[in-house]
């Protein structure tokens, strides 16, 4: 028997949509179970979210951020993916990933110190379930699985959500650990977002495969490919991805539609290199804020004057968070020596006594 | 105390810490139903069953990953690589993720994990089974690197590096597996990281060296005492962090040094140690820190190891030189 074509499983990961880019329902029997305070609230996040961003690029060019990886364009794939998640439920975000670790509950001031490289912007509060931004591109993938597997093991009704961008699905680390939660059937979600450039790479320079949903198909786990401008597609899917994890059913892959407005980071890269101002614009079409705007808006739910509270509650926010992390002390040697191990070791406590006179002797 | 080969002794300290601690996992490729490849994980699926001992896909760097992903969860993971040659698959999981988590986290997680490994020369394996690559392990902060040389400290030392809260890699020389027998005690004890032994007492020259190497330093040296040559010999025990205070005692005392290690000699931690040896007692050497090495090439084919592997006529040339140097 010849082997199965390869359109007939690209067939299965159409994407799923529920808000079109005019903010219309088109599938008005599968809008989630969202309150109108979760609808505004979701829209709140998105706003304050797309204003940070703002005000993150310019402070980046200032002077007073240091990394920093715009993400202007996926707060609905962000935001209300990240909307689904309980707050005991764990979170491995990549170093895109800083909106959802905010909203999962880490302090504004210490993504700030996190994007200055200050080991205080990573030393999360206890309650906050979630790793720090993974920068070895698909390592949070098998750490998440293996959060999972832990979950599973101590017999918890929580998941681990983690995220990558579209160039991670090349990645080794990516099916070991889609291929690991499928054999030990762990809740895991796995959420893809595709913003169709790695750095100047297009998708389909990553892969053959036409959509990446499908690479669920190699693990035998669940896939779905989503709207990633459609908060209400992203949060559907989400959530029905971590029911199914709570229920036992295992993993499942999350491919999002998205796009980023902005440059890959903020360490000098050009996007016009790359991509045109037409693909651009079509993009920014879709933006998930004007549909969704425009729906809650039809709903009674939305108006000029919530928009304006977001975006002033936002500015007055990263202003304060801008404060505080000026006010950490800065990092000592002797502060990285003692992080080293649980307890320091000849070579770390011979080191100590070196740069503890260092340090004295600069004050 | 019961005679037991080091493979035995490793099987006994896992069985030890399973059973008294309920986070410890057993995980890796074959370590289960089939015991592992080496037997060592064997008996411990059938007496604790496969939610603490359980097999694996074949991906060391999943592997890695879950074992990280694990101890986030309060477990206590011990994970094997089958061989120590297959570890670059791992290689993020490990000296990039695990080894700063705590750092990373300003001490707010940490990975009590240890990876077990078996290596070394002398049993004719296919390629990338043998390789000694505690070298790059020692270049790695935040890690511990234990080597032992026999079935006690293999024992003591397995279940510090169990209880350890951060990161070990413990690795396993294949040679000395079941080459010889030793008094085990059957309840646990723990040896000390980080603490060398002095495993002969001399005043002519010490010769530093761990793993596989210890047993044959040990005979070279009972040569050397024919000849009148008195050495002392330094099992390391734990690579990193290295026990510059046993050495540098020791150097202080005898004037001579020679490290020898089963790595090449661009590989190990030789270099590493006649540093330390020169910052510490330069004024204290009557003549240069020699080393025994392999050569500077690729593992060698199996039907070539018996001229490669450096040996006992190795050691007690060097020894001699230095010695009438």
């Amino acid at each position: 028997m010849p082997a199965k074509n390869v359109e007939e499983t690209q067939d299965q990961f159409a994407p799923y949509r529920i808000l079109d880019e005019q903010g219309r329902l088109i599938r008005e029997q599968e809008m989630p179970d969202l309150s109108d305070d979760d609808l505004k609230a979701l829209m709140h996040r998105m706003v304050y979210t797309r204003i940070w961003d703002q005000r993150a690029l310019s402070l980046n060019r200032q002077g007073r951020l240091g990394f920093y990886a715009p993400v202007a364009g996926q707060e609905a794939s962000m935001l209300a993916s990240e909307f689904a998640m309980e707050k005991d439920d764990w979170l491995l975000p990549s170093y895109r990933d800083v909106p959802q670790l905010v909203w999962h509950g880490l302090p504004l001031y210490m993504a700030f110190l996190y994007s200055r490289g200050h080991f205080k912007g990573g030393s999360f509060p206890e309650n906050l379930k979630a790793l720090m931004p993974q920068i070895i591109i698909a390592a949070q993938c098998t750490q998440a699985t293996g959060i999972a597997l832990g979950l599973k093991k101590r017999g918890k009704k929580n998941v681990a959500f983690t995220y990558f961008g579209d160039g991670a699905t090349s990645q080794g680390d990516f099916y070991e650990a889609l291929n690991f939660a499928g054999v030990f059937k762990v809740p895991a979600v796995f959420i893809n977002q595709n913003n169709r450039f790695a750095i100047s790479v297009p998708v389909e320079k990553q892969t053959a495969a036409q959509t990446l949903a499908q690479k669920a198909v190699a693990a035998g786990i669940h896939g779905i490919q989503v709207d990633g401008m459609d908060p209400l597609a992203v949060y559907a899917a989400a959530k029905d991805a971590r029911e199914r994890a709570v229920s036992g059913k295992g993993p499942t892959l999350i491919e999002t539609l998205t796009y980023r407005y902005g440059p890959h980071t903020m360490a000098g890269d050009d996007p016009t290199r790359y991509r045109t101002k037409e693909l651009t614009n079509e993009w920014e079409k879709k933006d998930p804020l004007v549909r969704f705007r425009i729906f809650l808006e039809g709903r009674g739910l939305w108006s000029a004057e919530d928009e304006e509270n977001s975006v002033n509650t936002a500015k007055s926010d990263v202003a304060a968070a801008l404060k505080e992390a000026d006010q950490i002390p800065k990092q000592k040697v002797t502060d990285l020596l003692k992080n080293m191990y649980e307890t320091p070791t000849a070579p770390i406590k011979e080191q100590l006594k070196i740069y503890e006179q260092k340090e004295g002797e600069a004050q | 105390m019961t005679q037991m080969t080091m493979i035995q002794a490793i099987n006994n300290a896992m069985r030890i810490e399973l059973d008294q601690d309920e986070n410890v996992l057993v995980f890796g490729e074959d370590v289960a139903k089939n015991g592992g490849v080496f037997r060592a994980t064997e008996g411990l699926y059938d007496a604790f069953g496969e939610d603490r001992v359980f097999d694996t896909p074949l991906a060391e760097s999943g592997i890695g990953g879950l074992a990280l992903g694990l101890a986030l969860q309060n477990f206590r993971p011990v994970m094997e690589i089958q061989f120590f040659g297959f570890v670059f698959e791992a290689m993020d999981s490990i000296a990039s993720q695990m080894a700063r988590l705590r750092y990373r986290s300003g001490g707010v997680y940490h990975a009590p994990v240890t990876i077990r490994s078996p290596f070394g020369g002398g049993v004719k394996t296919p390629e990338l089974h043998s390789d000694n690559l505690e070298g790059l392990f020692y270049e790695c902060p935040g890690l511990k690197v234990v080597i032992p040389s026999n079935p006690y400290d293999a024992k003591g030392l397995l279940i510090s590096a169990i209880r350890d809260n951060d990161p070990v890699l413990f690795l396993e020389h294949m040679k000395l597996y079941r080459s010889f027998r030793e008094e085990v005690p059957e309840q646990a004890y723990t040896v000390e990281i980080g603490k060398a032994k002095v495993v002969r007492e001399g005043t002519a020259v010490t010769l530093i060296t761990y793993g596989a190497m210890v047993r044959a330093t040990l005979k070279a040296a009972e040569q050397l005492g024919k000849e009148g040559i008195d050495a002392e010999i330094i099992d390391l025990r734990t690579i990193s962090p290295l026990d510059t205070e046993t050495i540098t005692e020791s150097v202080k005392k005898t004037g001579r040094a020679v490290v020898i290690q089963e790595a090449q000699k661009q590989a190990g931690i030789a270099s590493h140690i006649i540093a330390e040896i020169n910052d510490r007692a330069l004024l204290y050497l009557d003549a240069p820190v020699g080393r025994v090495t392999s050569p500077d090439t690729i593992f060698p084919f199996a039907a070539a190891e018996d001229i490669w592997l450096p040996n006992e006529t190795d050691i007690i040339q060097k020894t001699k030189e230095t010695v009438a140097f």
